[in-house]
């Protein structure tokens, strides 16, 4: 048995697919290029698929992470091009990565995500600016979500507005921990801007640094 | 900015704003996309429910492979959007577009609509009216897409002759390619719309509706049904495929779940079996079988082109292939051991079902499905399903011991002349069966009771008879409830009102176009769909059309009289029909059709077909 971590695009026209329909659609990845997943045991076995973070419904993603656990151990350049072959449109694969089969759970590493933030219409760039700065000058944001409040600003580790290639965006880090997880539509509903005048990517996930304990041998 | 480019810039904002936005984005696995300027010839298939629905569909997938198959043809999909989102596309000006290349479904040359079932009626309309496509033929003209339809309900086409410019009768695959043909040639050429509608009419199998004329007598009767033309043929023979063309395997992969996510391959089609009330059973008549080489290769390749992890073999009695065996104990060596499911619906009741189920069982277990369909030997005669109940305890006995808790069981209650001691026998057929599981494997059997209402089909032995009225369905129904309430049962019936629209549109004239429409610019849409069915409505858009919907739905008709889908031949012959229908009145059974032809009809209408074609792919006899 191998485990895999890939890394790949999740892309329009996979934007509207969510995190089980996305676990299916590896599955199927892998059974048309007849590489064998492990299945758990038990009476209803999965295939071992982890995803590392759910993409909301909507977004894009050029950063995506996924490990998968293999039967058998074919050399990791093999399986790049028979995975590339049979991915479907909107999946595009970057890279595979060997990983130890203990290592701890992807999911468990995720600590920030970062998105790219593009605006559908125009804008006056000045006032993004300036809202934005307001925002980071707080202390604390206060909101509710499902009956619930929290605060927003300790969510987000970073915001900046940038015009690389006269495209002007937002740079947004957000917290990705276990109940401690950022959206960008509320970040842009706190600037007073519409979610849906926004074009959401995730550029990055960024993972917590491994540390011994992590890797049983 | 083309049209395509402002609906898919509308599409990005409105499309996070909907319940499951995948099923109106495309970009599926195997779906196919052309240049637009690279072919003559552009189609849309609709079906016209929602895409968790209409996706996995076969028929759907069999035309758009080999209509792709094609150099000079494009087709693509669309779906009915399900109400949040034609209300977001009617807000935003975005009409109904094809899931490829979000073209306006408008801009296609043809849209063909697959019509299963009769309460898609009104969503075909809907979804004509959300492509801007005039709603009647009679208003559509040149630049506007040519209208078809096919399918099961277009074997009646009356109820929506007024909408359709041609029904395809009989198997697409053979009729579709022809039609096309003649398309194109018209549409090179310079042409009016009717010599088009004209030409295809000619072609075996297309039905204009525009090219006929109805009559009525003074009760309401037709009286004629016939050409405006001397050229138009009076009598519409459908068209089949005499040997079946190799199945799909390209199966469109969604990325959302839908309904059923499986590779479906038909193993067979017709039925010998001869049950009156089914009218796929005579509609789609000769059985023709494939070879147990060709599913093998099929399931093989599909499984290549999707990665599904589940696999249906459909016919309409799965334990009559006659290399049911064969097949099974191939399928389940080659694909043992890779987590696939492989289901085989539609099976006998018997133990040798048990096996055949046994030897199929992948990782995941559902229940086991029978359809004894009635509890009464005099029923049974009378429907024409001979089945014993001692026969139906001996099948569940051998299914609850070999490891299956549920039992689902399929029943009809309706048939002609079925009294409450004949609907009481059902509730005791199902405790017996449920304590037979008790016997064997305590209280963990159970079991699940479908009853749902029979509704008189054209071109059946029971295209003459009275629909069952509400009042005496829901007087049924308590007999059932009263019988099956309590532990370990699951009862469910269909809702009477239902019954009631559908009795009328399955047996309707070109009249009831008129309440479809009405019924649709009150609102009514998704009939299928119990929480969206509008009874009240529809009764008031009968009474504005005039008439009485007893008279289509509850009339005994007389067999003299000139049924409003006679015009239209599905090969089995109407003197057969009212054969059987007399058999019924005795009652008297006819028996399965592979042992001894009983003349129904489907060889004198292809008798070349089958000359062409002897052996034993066909089951009726060599001619």
């Amino acid at each position: 048995m191998q485990r895999i971590r890939i890394h790949f695009t999740k892309g329009e026209e996979l934007q509207f697919t969510g995190h089980l329909d996305l676990h299916k659609i590896w599955e199927r990845t892998f059974r048309r290029a007849h590489l064998s997943l492990a299945y758990s045991q038990g009476f209803h076995p999965q295939p071992r698929i982890q995803l590392a973070c759910a993409l909301p419904l909507g977004f894009t993603s050029t950063a995506e992470m996924a490990d998968v656990w293999l039967d058998n151990d074919a050399p990791l350049d093999e399986i790049a091009v028979i995975l590339k072959s049979t991915a479907q449109p909107g999946l595009k694969i970057h890279s595979l990565e060997s990983i130890p089969i203990y290592e701890i759970p992807l999911q468990n590493r995720v600590t920030s995500v970062i998105y790219q933030l593009d605006f559908l219409d125009p804008v006056d760039k000045n006032q993004i600016e300036e809202k934005i700065n307001s925002l980071l000058a707080k202390d604390q944001i206060q909101r509710e979500r499902r009956g619930k409040t929290y605060d927003l600003r300790s969510l987000v580790e970073s915001a900046q507005l940038l015009d690389d290639a006269d495209r002007l965006h937002i740079r947004l880090q957000l917290a990705a921990r276990p109940g401690a997880t950022g959206r960008p539509e509320e970040f842009l509903e706190e600037l007073g801007i519409d979610p849906f005048s926004v074009d959401v990517q995730r550029i990055e996930i960024v993972l917590a640094p491994l540390v011994q304990k992590d890797v049983r041998a | 900015m083309d049209q395509k480019e402002i609906i898919r810039r509308r599409l990005k904002r409105i499309l996070p704003t909907v319940q499951k936005p995948g099923r109106y984005f495309g970009g599926e696995l195997n779906a196919v996309v052309k240049e637009w300027q690279s072919v003559a010839v552009h189609m849309a298939l609709v079906f016209p429910d929602i895409y968790d629905l209409g996706l996995p569909n076969l028929g759907i997938m069999i035309l758009y492979e080999l209509m792709n198959q094609r150099q000079d043809v494009l087709c693509e999909r669309a779906y009915a959007p399900w109400l949040d989102m034609e209300k977001a596309m009617r807000e935003n000006d975005i009409p109904l577009y094809s899931l490829e290349s979000l073209h306006p479904l408008s801009e296609f040359d043809i849209v063909g609509f697959t019509l299963p079932y009769e309460t898609l009626y009104t969503n075909a309309l809907n979804v004509l009216d959300l492509a801007r496509i005039p709603l009647k033929s009679a208003d559509r003209i040149v630049g506007h897409p040519l209208v078809i339809a096919g399918g099961h309900a277009a074997y009646n086409p009356e109820p929506m002759a007024q909408f359709i410019d041609a029904f395809v009768i009989g198997e697409g695959e053979e009729v579709l390619p022809e039609l096309v043909d003649c398309y194109k040639t018209w549409k090179s050429s310079n042409v009016s719309r009717e010599e088009l509608l004209l030409k295809l009419s000619q072609i075996q199998g297309v039905y204009v509706p525009s090219l006929y004329q109805p009559a009525y007598d003074s009760a309401g009767h037709l009286t004629s049904l016939a050409p405006t033309r001397e050229t138009v043929p009076p009598r519409i023979l459908k068209r089949i495929a005499a040997v079946l063309p190799p199945p799909p395997t390209h199966f469109i992969v969604p990325s959302i779940g839908v309904v059923h996510n499986r590779i479906a391959i038909e193993i067979m089609r017709g039925c010998t079996r001869g049950c009156r009330f089914c009218h796929a059973g005579f509609i789609s008549r000769p059985v023709r079988e494939r070879t147990v080489d060709q599913i093998v290769e099929t399931v093989e390749k599909a499984l290549d082109a999707t990665g599904y992890e589940e696999i249906a073999l459909l016919s309409l009695s799965s334990s009559d292939y006659t290399h049911i065996n064969e097949l099974v104990s191939a399928i389940s060596s080659r694909f043992a051991g890779k987590n696939l499911t492989i289901s085989l619906p539609s099976l006998r009741i018997d133990s040798f079902s048990v096996d055949l189920m046994e030897n199929l069982r992948g990782v995941r277990q559902g229940g086991f499905t029978l359809a004894p369909e009635a509890a009464t030997d005099r029923m049974r005669s009378i429907i024409n399903k001979p089945i014993q109940s001692s026969q139906l305890l001996e099948t569940a006995e051998a299914i609850y011991s070999r490891g299956w808790q549920t039992i689902k069981l399929y029943f009809m209650i309706g048939h002609p002349s079925e009294t409450l001691e004949d609907v009481a026998a059902i509730g005791d057929l199902c405790r017996a069966v449920l304590n037979v599981g008790h016997k064997v494997i305590g209280k963990r059997a159970s079991l699940h009771v479908g009853v749902s209402t029979f509704v008189p089909k054209p071109h059946t032995p029971f295209q003459w008879v009275p629909c069952d009225d509400p009042d005496k369905v829901i007087a049924k129904q308590a007999v059932l409830w009263e019988k099956l309430k309590g532990p370990g049962i699951k009862l469910v019936w269909s809702n009477p009102k239902e019954t009631m629209l559908e009795a009328v549109l399955t047996r309707g004239d070109r009249r009831v176009g008129d309440a479809i429409l009405k019924a649709w610019q009150m609102g009514a849409k998704f009939d299928a769909w119990q929480d969206q069915y509008r009874y009240e409505t529809w009764l008031k858009a009968f009474e504005q059309s005039g008439f009485d919907p007893a008279f289509y739905a509850y009339r005994e008709r007389d067999v003299a009289e000139l049924l409003p889908w006679d015009h239209i031949s599905p090969g089995v012959s109407r003197h057969y029909l009212e054969r059987e229908y007399r058999k019924s009145q005795t009652p008297e059974t006819t028996p399965d059709c592979r042992t001894n032809c009983y003349g129904c009809g489907i060889l004198p209408a292809f008798s070349d077909e089958r000359r062409e074609n002897p052996g034993d792919l066909w089951l009726c006899p060599e001619v």
